[in-house]
């Protein structure tokens, strides 16, 4: 009999052995604490879901019209234990899965800081986590690495066992970040941040890519991520720097246009505010950051006088936008600083040298020209493609 | 003319907007345009179209209103399969840099079309015709509360799917997925008219839906014969009962949602734009609150026949009528409190998404209990194996997979790594074709003799059964396998050429399913065919239990000469038991709704306002909403609304009846 359910269990190796089923074989903790809650809820589930199979079989055979031997008791329809199992039997499996649940959901939440790099492993205090900016474009991925100044598009490597702090954001429309070695997924959002935490334990490369669905290039909106060791990643970082080029707003401006199955590229340095910008849906200057406008709102709010803070658009990513019957499409301007004078938010506002008070008399009047939305832009800014 | 004019005329529409340059368009339409004009030039020729207007198109009886839904359903299933099969070949071809044979842009339709389709205009109009037919019949009522409403709700259904389909062929449908997502469905990222068709489609048919809702509730609510208590109705009755709540308070939503992003595209506002405040995550919050819902809409009427079939079928009451009755309340209710399960990886925080969760996997329990209760059905029965029992042991068997599949992917840490996989699709399948598709067919099955006085042929219908269970494994179990290996949905190229085979199976059991579905026409045919063979004059084939068995199959017009008084749950089983006799003598005159022509020139009217937003035509949308009106109120003057079938009438028919029955002994 044991033999024979070895024979059966046979083409299910096979089928296990043959592919690389990532989800349940991932390489990253926080992926395989995820691959457990999946095998620990079903074999809960396969306690209820077997007998009530094997009933229905069984029932289905034995009660068959054919078969007079069986009782027919036409009028039985009710039984109070019955009852009580078979609403109880249920509930206790939902009741420990439930707390798994609860468990599960708020140890392995993407936002939670890791606790540890493996199950037998703590964190390494002295070796702080990379930190990774990560930005869905249309129809590619850039990875920005705030603490080594450079970025890429399409490739993203890791230490082993270094925690991994991602930001993510989106430039258009929705996506969602997954490495399904590494962790799970988390949407990509344009104007607002996720979080995802993680930690990769065995060096190798692993796919990544978009997990909703985008527009037309989405299927080729993947990259490589790779585990490396120490060693390694340093080589990959100098790879970046040694690749020059200095990606800025200019650049990402001309990047975040759409584009299909886009390879890989480097860049050396990485505009320290680019990530704060395109999370913001500023990096076009002269465009209010929405944390200022959320801030100006904070404190009350423009009132009436906002609304006449608006300048026409005259591209936005794909096309003009505007609608049928609606107003002229617009955004809304950045504020005018003398630092900033065409809403340049991008420059940090330096303490003045000469720590003398200001008396007006004497100090220099920024340019003016009157505005024109074409001079507004930088001058790579394409024309309205429509 | 002038291009202004020209313009104005046509809107956005012009020749460019034609797919003729989509050679599988350009074929799919000849077929269509020479399937079209056979049918229309026989109609002419046999000179049914006056026969059809006056008996079907026009009609407020609510049998045949059914009976057109589900014809209706069934023509769409032969869409969106098709789309099914496309999108099957595609991915099973397109590896190894293949680019396969769909461009993105017709692509990203084909799966968009397909979900939108299958949902709406398969599903519902299946699970509503279903429930249109029985409904009154099992209340022992004569019609539904609003007959005249009943066949408006059906055309504005036929509407919605008359623009989906016209999408094909003019223009082009939405590249979003079945529910359009913004910022991807917004103006912005979304310029042409696909998304138009998609909201217009939708608005038309939802308004059928609703006040179908409406008018079943109303009818399950107030026409109950005599004698039967809420706690004395079919299972099917209660679980339509809870569908038309959920219908009527989910519905709007959706309507709502839609009628925002119509908004945002046509006058600017900024509801779930990037910029201005907008929020695409209040879109997708509010459509999943419609959404889920709609998934019980769907299946809470297959769990009611598959309660019906097999206490039928195992010739006993059905075990646990009350716990029955319960479960189902519960899961109306509980089924508005997770829509947030669709989004766990939208970054809700920990206790959100546990929440969420655990009320989802709380949902599983009424579930379990039905599914005890059919398995203690079945439990010291006799069990008869008609086609109805085989697709409700299928449906069994099949269904407790997709449960526990969804509830796996109700543990937030397991839908991280599960989400928008193939994994998720192999799921919903699983328990949509499982559950819902299953459950159709039994009901078609099972109510057809009802219908139309003679049973389907068993022959096809068993091969129908077999493709059908075997191809849905063959074509899903893949896909489970495959959502393990982290493949996600909606891709139209792959890279790693190890992942084919499993496509390719997959692509097998389509074309299994696809066998199934020929098989299940060619039932409708050979049935017809041997109409004299398979002929049932008892109108209770089955030896069934509810009131709709106790009249003839065909039912008459007012489908009970005497309303029936009810003592038990099993009303006409009640009533076998007790030596019924069917009344011979004292029939009187049966007051009946006329039927009218307003539903079908309304929707029409509707449909054409649709077209003319879609394409920016505004003197075509301005002109059909006025008409509208026109028409509506124009309707308030029509005083022949009723009339009485005279007792002569109603006599000669059950006369015809009590000889049939004489016969039969």
């Amino acid at each position: 009999m044991s033999r024979l359910k070895i024979l059966a269990l046979l083409p299910l190796a096979v089928a296990l052995s043959g592919c690389n089923y990532i989800v349940l074989a991932p390489a990253g903790d926080i992926a395989a604490q995820q691959r457990d809650l999946v095998i620990i809820s079903t074999v809960l589930m396969l306690l209820i879901v077997v007998p009530v199979m094997a009933l229905t079989v069984l029932f289905a055979w034995r009660y068959r019209q054919s078969n007079s031997s069986a009782r027919y008791e036409p009028d039985w329809d009710h039984s109070t234990k019955l009852e009580l199992v078979i609403w109880s039997a249920p509930l206790l499996i939902i009741v420990c899965l439930g707390a798994l649940t609860w468990m599960g959901t708020h140890l392995l939440d993407p936002y939670r800081t890791l606790g540890r790099i493996h199950a037998d492993r703590a964190i390494d205090q002295s070796k702080a986590p990379l930190e990774v900016d990560v930005v869905a474009l249309d129809w590619k991925w850039l990875f920005i690495y705030p603490d080594y100044g450079i970025a890429t598009v399409n490739d993203l490597a890791a230490p082993v066992d270094r925690p991994i702090n991602f930001r993510i954001t989106a430039s258009s429309v929705m996506n969602s970040f997954y490495i399904p070695a590494l962790a799970g997924q988390i949407y990509a959002m344009p104007g607002m941040e996720t979080k995802l935490h993680a930690v990769v334990n065995h060096a190798g490369t692993y796919k990544g890519f978009s997990a909703n669905y985008s527009g037309a290039g989405f299927s080729g909106m993947h990259f490589n991520f790779q585990g490396l060791d120490d060693k390694g990643f340093d080589a990959w970082v100098a790879q970046a720097k040694s690749a020059g080029g200095s990606l800025g707003r200019t650049e990402y401006l001309q990047l975040e246009k759409p584009s299909e199955n886009e390879p890989v590229r480097r860049w050396g340095t990485v505009d320290s505010d680019l990530y704060r910008l395109i999370l913001n849906m500023c990096v076009e200057t002269g465009k209010m950051c929405q944390s200022e406008m959320m801030a100006i709102d904070a404190k009350g709010g423009n009132g009436h006088e906002g609304l006449n803070n608006t300048l026409p658009l005259s591209y936005d990513k794909y096309a003009r936008r505007g609608t049928a019957f609606g107003p002229e499409p617009s955004f809304i301007a950045g504020t005018c600083t003398p630092d900033a004078p065409q809403g340049q938010t991008t420059a940090a506002i330096k303490a003045p040298l000469d720590p003398a008070p200001l008396v007006g008399a004497g100090l220099k009047r920024p340019t003016f020209a009157p505005l024109k939305s074409s001079s507004f832009f930088l001058g790579q800014r394409p024309k309205s493609d429509s | 003319m002038s291009p202004d004019l020209l313009k104005f005329i046509f809107g956005r529409l012009g020749f460019d907007s034609l797919p003729i340059h989509e050679p599988i368009l350009v074929g799919t339409f000849a077929v269509v345009a020479l399937g079209g004009v056979t049918l229309l030039a026989g109609l002419t020729y046999f000179r049914l179209w006056g026969y059809l207007w006056r008996e079907w198109f026009t009609t407020v009886d609510h049998k045949r209103i059914g009976i057109m839904y589900i014809i209706l359903g069934i023509v769409m299933l032969l869409r969106g399969f098709a789309d099914a099969l496309m999108m099957r070949a595609q991915q099973a071809m397109a590896f190894g840099g293949s680019e396969g044979f769909l461009p993105a842009h017709h692509y990203d339709q084909v799966f968009t079309a397909h979900g939108v389709i299958m949902i709406f205009f398969v599903a519902m109009p299946l699970v509503t015709g279903l429930m249109n037919y029985v409904v009154p019949l099992q209340i022992g009522a004569r019609d539904v509360s609003f007959p005249f409403l009943n066949n408006f709700s059906f055309w504005m259904t036929v509407g919605g799917a008359v623009l989906v389909m016209l999408s094909l062929f003019i223009g082009e449908f939405a590249r979003t997925g079945w529910l359009a997502y913004p910022p991807l469905s917004n103006i912005g990222y979304s310029p042409d008219v696909g998304v138009d068709y998609y909201i217009w489609g939708l608005q038309v048919a939802g308004v059928g839906t609703t006040l179908s809702g409406i008018n079943l509730i109303c009818t399950i609510v107030k026409l109950r014969c005599p004698g039967m208590t809420m706690m004395r109705m079919p299972v099917f009755t209660w679980t339509s009962l809870c569908t038309n709540i959920l219908i009527v308070a989910s519905f709007p939503v959706l309507t709502v949602v839609l009628a925002l992003l119509s908004l945002d595209r046509y006058v600017g506002t900024n509801f779930f734009t990037n910029d201005f405040g907008g929020s695409p995550m209040m879109y997708v919050n509010l459509i999943w609150i419609w959404g889920h819902p709609e998934v019980y809409i769907l299946v809470l009427p297959a769990f009611g026949i598959f309660s019906e079939v097999t206490s039928t079928f195992s010739g006993k009451r059905l075990f646990g009528y009350t716990s029955m009755v319960y479960a189902t309340v519960v899961i109306t209710i509980l089924s508005y409190l997770v829509w947030l399960h669709h989004f766990f990886t939208m970054g809700s925080g920990a206790s959100v998404n546990s929440f969420f969760g655990i009320t989802t996997m709380i949902i599983s329990i009424p579930t379990g209990a039905k599914m005890f209760n059919w398995l203690f059905t079945m439990y010291r029965g006799r069990i008869r194996y008609e086609l109805p029992m085989l697709w409700t042991i299928a449906f069994m068997l099949t269904f407790v997979l997709g449960g526990m599949t969804g509830v796996l992917l109700a543990v937030p840490p397991a839908d991280f790594v599960l989400h928008n996989s193939l994994f998720l699709i192999a799921h919903f399948h699983n328990v949509i074709i499982g559950g819902v598709v299953f459950g159709a067919f039994a009901g078609i099955n099972y109510w057809f003799p009802k219908a139309f006085g003679f049973r389907l042929d068993p022959f096809w219908g068993k091969l129908s059964f077999w493709f059908w269970v075997t191809g849905f494994y063959m074509a899903f179990m893949p896909l489970y396998v495959l959502g393990l290996m982290g493949v996600t949905r909606r891709l139209r190229v792959f890279d790693d050429p190890s992942l084919q085979i499993w496509f390719v199976i997959a692509a097998i059991g389509a074309g299994l399913v696809f066998l199934g579905i020929l098989s299940m026409l060619m039932q409708f045919a050979v049935s017809f065919l041997k109409r004299e063979q398979l002929k049932d004059v008892t109108g209770d084939i089955w030896n069934a239990r509810t009131l709709e068995w106790a009249t003839s199959s065909p039912p008459p017009d007012y489908n009970f000469a005497f309303t029936p008084v009810v003592h038990d749950n099993d009303a006409w089983w009640d009533m076998k038991k007790r030596g019924y006799q069917r009344p011979l003598t004292g029939f009187k005159p049966i007051h009946m709704p006329s039927s009218t022509g307003t539903g079908i020139i309304l929707a029409g009217f509707a449909t054409a306002m649709g077209f003319g937003l879609i394409w920016y035509m505004w003197w075509l949308a301005a002109l059909s909403f006025i008409a509208m009106l026109a028409v509506g109120i124009g309707h308030t003057f029509n005083y022949h609304r009723d009339f009485d079938i005279p007792a002569d009438d109603v006599i000669r028919t059950e006369d015809a009846r009590t000889k049939l029955l004489a016969g039969a002994k």
